[in-house]
């Protein structure tokens, strides 16, 4: 049967790990979609919560995949999850690594790596308004989201100090 | 054969398995919200495993390939490196340490999560995550959409509509759209 947590967050992972082009942060506004809508297995705050904590997390951001198992199943949901994100793309990394570098120059490998860039950046623009969305309740969250968005435009700063900053704003009941 | 020898120009000596693991638990763990920057200059500067070329040609693979970059990097460069054996300790060492500390962290929200004080600090740090995220997404954009005539911009704001306004499912958006951006990119020249 299909109906069991475990299954349906193996097989929506593992679809979603070979179509996140650009990484997890491509693929935030599916599990949203997923997790929140379709499913029902969380708040849009909860969602946003476990997001923060990713980012909180050292690591890599995919990382907020195994807080959605987690949530959804426990322990076993975690790691399910977490393999199920991982493992279909590590093996499309383990095959296609060994002949990519013979293709270096082939036209088909340049059009391929180009042509995907673009589509990748609109996923992770949708992720940034999905997320605004989530987090931006009122002028001072929206403020905070801009600001954030021009310092970390403009400098290189360490994205700790903007999530102590953030973080301590949130903390005074402005947000 | 096919198997690819330590890079040339890089250093010379391949690393143990335990260096590898230890660089990438190390690059893991350093790398809060983006480990790229850690990546590169472990491998580059520090380590010199590979040069900078290398690590542009590799990452950029890590990029096309669907699923976490940082996931196919590390299997990307530990099976260069350490054959299937390498590829297994550079990813073990990438997720095993933040695993641990994710889940201690999910556990506690498990259990503080409606307390009102965290869930205000954590829309604080949402609301910054979000920013970083459009800086992110505009540091992309600039060079595609600085140049004059191409499809990039149209392709990219019609995903971006596609997924975030419509809310259609990320795997039908991205079945329609990348097969024509890649025509497109075929026939530019």
């Amino acid at each position: 049967m299909n109906d069991s947590p475990l299954t349906a967050l193996f097989g929506y992972f593992a679809m979603l790990s070979l179509f996140a082009i650009g990484g997890a942060n491509a693929a935030i506004p599916d599990m949203h979609r997923i997790s929140v809508e379709v499913m029902g297995w969380m708040t849009s705050r909860q969602f946003a919560d476990m997001f923060a904590i990713s980012q909180l997390s050292p690591g890599p951001n995919v990382i907020i995949v195994t807080l959605i198992g987690y949530h959804v199943a426990g322990i076993t949901g975690a790691a399910v999850a977490t393999v199920a994100m991982c493992g279909p793309t590590c093996l499309v990394a383990f095959g296609v690594a060994h002949v990519w570098d013979r293709f270096k120059d082939a036209h088909w490998r340049i059009a391929i790596q180009a042509g995907l860039v673009p589509v990748s950046l609109g996923l992770i623009g949708a992720s940034a308004f999905v997320l605004a969305r989530a987090a931006d309740n009122n002028v001072y969250a929206v403020a905070v989201t801009a600001v954030t968005a021009v310092v970390a435009f403009a400098t290189r700063i360490n994205p700790l100090w903007v999530f102590g900053a953030s973080g301590l704003l949130g903390l005074s009941g402005w947000l | 054969m096919s198997n690819p020898a330590v890079p040339s120009g890089a250093i010379t000596d391949p690393p143990s398995l335990y260096e590898l693991f230890k660089a990438f638990a190390i690059v893991s763990l350093s790398g809060f919200g983006g480990a790229l920057p850690w990546a590169r200059r472990m491998i580059v500067e520090q380590r010199r495993w590979m040069t900078t070329e290398e690590f542009n040609e590799a990452f950029a693979l890590s990029q096309f390939l669907p699923g976490p970059n940082l996931v196919n990097f590390s299997v990307v460069f530990g099976l260069r490196f350490g054959g299937p054996l390498g590829a297994a300790v550079t990813l073990a060492g990438l997720m095993g340490p933040p695993l641990v500390i994710v889940m201690i962290l999910g556990m506690l929200y498990a259990r503080f999560g409606d307390v009102e004080v965290l869930s205000r600090i954590l829309a604080g740090i949402t609301a910054a995550a979000a920013g970083l995220l459009i800086a992110v997404v505009a540091k992309m954009a600039a060079p595609l959409f600085l140049t004059r005539w191409n499809s990039a911009p149209a392709i990219a704001i019609l995903a971006f509509v596609g997924v975030a306004i419509m809310q259609w499912p990320l795997q039908l958006v991205f079945l329609v759209l990348a097969p024509v951006s890649v025509a497109f990119a075929w026939f530019k020249r």
